[in-house]
C-alpha cells in the first residue's frame, strides 16, 4: 500500500517533469529563434523548409547590423538615461518614502492616499499638457523630459519603499534622535544602509524601465544622434523590414544586456516582485 | 493639580516646536513629490480637461469650443468607435485568457520538484523582453510565409493563417503574442500561494477533499485578492496597448489593431489635433474607472480577505 503511493507519488514528480519542461522548451523557443535567425545567411533565413541550425554560422549579421543604424552610439545613449533615471528615482523616490514612513507630520496620510491615487490615472489624461509643458520649457529634443521627472519620485516606487521603512524598527531613529542626529542624518547613516536590498530593487526597475521605455523617447527625441535602442530599432525595422537576420541581431543586442542583468541580479527581483505581492 | 497645569503650559511650546520641525522637515523631505505632483497632476489634469474643450494644435493658444469634440466622438467618429471596440475584444478575451492561464502555470511552478527555480526564471525572462524588441521578434515569428507559427502549425497540419495580415486574425495574434509574457503575472500569484499556510490544506484533507475540493475552496479563495489586483492591473494594460501595436501593425490592416491609446496618440501628435485627444483621454479615464469600479463592486462576492469574513 505504502509502496504504491510512494511510486504514484514519483509517477507524479515525473509528469510535473515533462509537462514543466515541454512548456519551458516551448517558452524558449522564440529566444532560439531570435538568437539563430540572426546568425543565419540570407538565403538559410528564407529557407523552406526551415533551416534549424544555422549552417555556416554568420556572425558578420552582428557587425552588419551595428553599421546600418549606429546602435552602440545608441546604447550609450540609452545608458546614459538609464543611469540618470536610476540616480533620480532612487534619490527622490527614498526621500519621500522617508517623510511618509519615518517623519510624523500631519495631512502625511491623506497625502499618501493621494500617492496611491496617482497609480490609478491613465498617463494618457497628462501625456498632451507634459508634452505641452516641456515644449514651453524648450527642453524638446533633450534628454531633459526623460530624466528630470524621476527626480521628482514615482509613485509606485515610493509606495514599495515607504513598505520597506516602515518594516525598520523605529527605536533605532529615535535613538539617534536622543544622539541629536538629525532627519537628514538619520535618513542618510541609518535607513538608508538597511534598505539596500528595497533600494538595488527600485534600481533595478527603473533601469530596465528606461531602457525598455518607447513611448518617451518617441515624444520627445526628435534628432537622431540623440535617439536610444528603442527608437533606433523601430526605425531599423522601419527600414530594413525583410532583412530579419539583421533585425533579430539588433534585437539581440537589446535583449542580451537585460537578461545578464536578470541572471546576475535574480535574487533581487525576487525580492521585488515579493514586495510587490504585499500590494497583491 | 496646578503644577500639572503648569508643567502642560511649559511643555505646550516646545511640543509645537517639535510638531512644527516635524512638518517642515516632512514637507522638505516629501518636496520632490510635491512639486512633481504639483505640475504633472493637479496642473496636468486641470489643463488637460481645459484643452478637451477647446481645439487645440499646441502651436497656437488652445480656443474654446464646448462640448464639440466630445458630441464628434460620441456621435460622428466612426473609427473611435472602431478603436474602442478593438479594444474591448482585448479586455474581454485577452485578458480572462491570459488570467486563467498565468494562474495555471503559477499553480505547475508551485509544484516541488527539482530545478523549479530555473522553470520559474525560464518563464519570467520573456516579460523583461524589450517592447521594442519583443515587437520586432514576433512580427518574424508570425510571418505568413515563413514564420516560425505557421511553419508548426504546418507541422502538425494546419494551414496558419496570415496573423498581422490577416484583419480577422491580428489581434488574436496579439493575444498569442501575450501569452508569452504571462510568467510575470504567474510570479505574483506564486507569490499568494506559497503565503497560503499548509494547515488549511491538511484540514480540506481530513474533511476528504480532492485536488478539484482544494483547488475551488481554499487555493482560489485566499488567492482571490491576488486576482482581481492583476485583474484591475490587466485592465488598465488593455487601455494603454500602444508600443506593440506602433511598432508591429501601425493599427492595420483595415484598421483592425487600432487600439484606443493608438489612435489618441495619432489623433494628437500626428494630427495635432490636442484638445480633440485629450476628450479621448477623459472618455478613456471614466470608462478604466468605471470598468474598475465595477470590479471592485462585485469584489465583495469573490474576494476573500483574511480576518474579514464570517461575521
Amino acid at each position: 500500500m505504502s509502496k504504491g503511493h510512494s511510486s504514484s507519488k514519483r509517477n507524479q514528480t515525473i509528469l510535473s517533469h515533462i509537462v514543466l519542461s515541454s512548456l519551458s522548451l516551448l517558452c524558449l523557443l522564440p529566444f532560439y529563434w531570435l538568437v539563430a535567425t540572426s546568425l543565419k545567411a540570407d538565403m538559410q533565413v528564407h529557407a523552406m523548409p526551415p533551416v534549424w541550425f544555422p549552417h555556416p554560422i554568420v556572425w558578420e549579421n552582428y557587425p552588419k547590423a551595428m553599421v546600418y543604424i549606429p546602435f552602440l552610439h545608441y546604447m550609450k545613449n540609452t545608458i546614459v538615461i538609464c543611469v540618470s533615471s536610476v540616480i533620480g528615482t532612487v534619490l527622490s523616490c527614498s526621500l519621500v518614502a522617508y517623510s511618509f514612513s519615518k517623519i510624523k507630520w500631519p495631512g502625511r496620510d491623506a497625502l499618501f492616499v493621494l500617492v496611491l491615487a496617482t497609480l490609478m490615472l491613465p498617463g494618457q489624461v497628462t501625456m498632451i499638457p507634459v508634452f505641452a509643458i516641456f515644449r514651453w520649457l524648450g527642453w524638446i529634443g533633450s534628454y531633459k523630459p526623460l530624466i528630470v521627472p524621476c527626480f521628482l519620485g514615482n509613485a509606485f516606487y515610493i509606495f514599495l519603499l515607504r513598505q520597506f521603512f516602515m518594516s525598520i524598527p523605529q527605536e533605532l531613529s529615535d535613538a539617534a534622535k536622543v544622539d541629536g542626529a538629525t532627519e537628514f542624518s538619520i535618513y542618510r547613516m541609518i535607513i538608508l544602509p538597511l534598505s539596500k536590498p528595497a533600494l538595488i530593487t527600485v534600481g533595478l526597475f527603473t533601469f530596465i524601465g528606461a531602457w525598455n521605455d518607447f513611448l518617451g523617447p518617441l515624444l520627445y527625441l526628435n534628432d537622431d544622434t540623440k535617439y536610444t535602442l528603442s527608437l533606433g530599432l523601430q526605425q531599423f525595422v522601419g527600414q530594413h523590414g525583410q532583412e530579419w537576420q539583421l533585425l533579430m541581431a539588433a534585437a539581440v543586442v537589446m535583449v542580451v544586456p537585460i537578461i545578464l542583468i536578470f541572471i546576475f541580479a535574480q535574487n533581487w527581483f525576487v525580492k521585488g516582485i515579493a514586495l510587490t505581492g504585499i500590494k497583491g | 493639580m496646578a503644577k500639572q497645569i503648569i508643567d502642560k503650559n511649559l511643555q505646550r511650546p516646545k511640543k509645537s516646536k517639535a510638531a512644527r520641525r516635524n512638518l517642515f522637515n516632512g514637507l522638505l523631505f516629501a518636496s520632490p513629490w510635491i512639486l512633481g505632483f504639483i505640475v504633472f497632476t493637479v496642473y496636468a489634469i486641470s489643463a488637460s480637461l481645459y484643452y478637451s474643450f477647446c481645439r487645440y494644435d499646441i502651436l497656437t493658444p488652445p480656443h474654446w469650443i464646448g462640448m464639440k469634440n466630445y458630441t464628434r466622438l460620441l456621435t460622428d467618429d466612426v473609427i473611435f468607435m472602431h478603436s474602442l471596440w478593438n479594444t474591448m475584444y482585448m479586455v474581454i478575451f485577452g485578458l480572462p485568457i491570459g488570467l486563467v492561464l498565468s494562474l495555471a502555470l503559477s499553480l505547475l511552478l508551485n509544484i516541488k520538484v527539482k530545478g523549479i527555480s530555473i522553470y520559474r526564471a525560464i518563464f519570467y525572462i520573456p516579460t523583461l523582453v524589450p517592447a521594442v524588441a519583443l515587437a520586432t521578434l514576433w512580427m518574424w515569428l508570425l510571418n505568413t510565409d515563413i514564420g516560425l507559427v505557421n511553419v508548426l502549425l504546418s507541422k502538425i497540419g494546419i494551414a496558419g493563417p496570415g496573423w498581422l495580415n490577416d484583419p480577422a486574425w491580428a489581434k488574436p495574434a496579439l493575444i498569442m503574442m501575450g501569452l508569452w509574457g504571462i510568467g510575470g503575472s504567474s510570479i505574483i500569484y506564486l507569490a499568494g500561494l506559497q503565503n497560503i499556510p499548509d494547515h488549511l490544506y491538511e484540514a480540506a484533507e481530513l474533511d476528504g477533499a480532492n485536488s478539484y475540493h482544494k483547488l475551488r475552496h481554499v487555493t482560489l479563495p485566499m488567492l482571490s485578492p491576488i486576482i482581481f489586483f492583476n485583474l484591475i492591473m490587466g485592465l488598465i494594460g488593455s487601455f494603454q496597448y500602444f508600443t506593440q501595436v506602433y511598432i508591429m501593425t501601425n493599427g492595420g490592416p483595415q484598421d483592425s489593431t487600432l487600439f484606443y491609446a493608438l489612435y489618441l496618440f495619432n489623433r494628437a501628435f500626428v494630427d495635432l489635433k490636442m484638445g480633440y485627444a485629450s476628450a479621448m483621454a477623459w472618455i478613456l479615464f471614466a470608462i478604466t474607472l468605471v470598468c474598475t469600479l465595477l470590479v471592485f463592486k462585485t469584489s465583495a462576492k469573490w474576494v476573500y480577505y483574511e480576518g474579514h469574513t464570517n461575521e
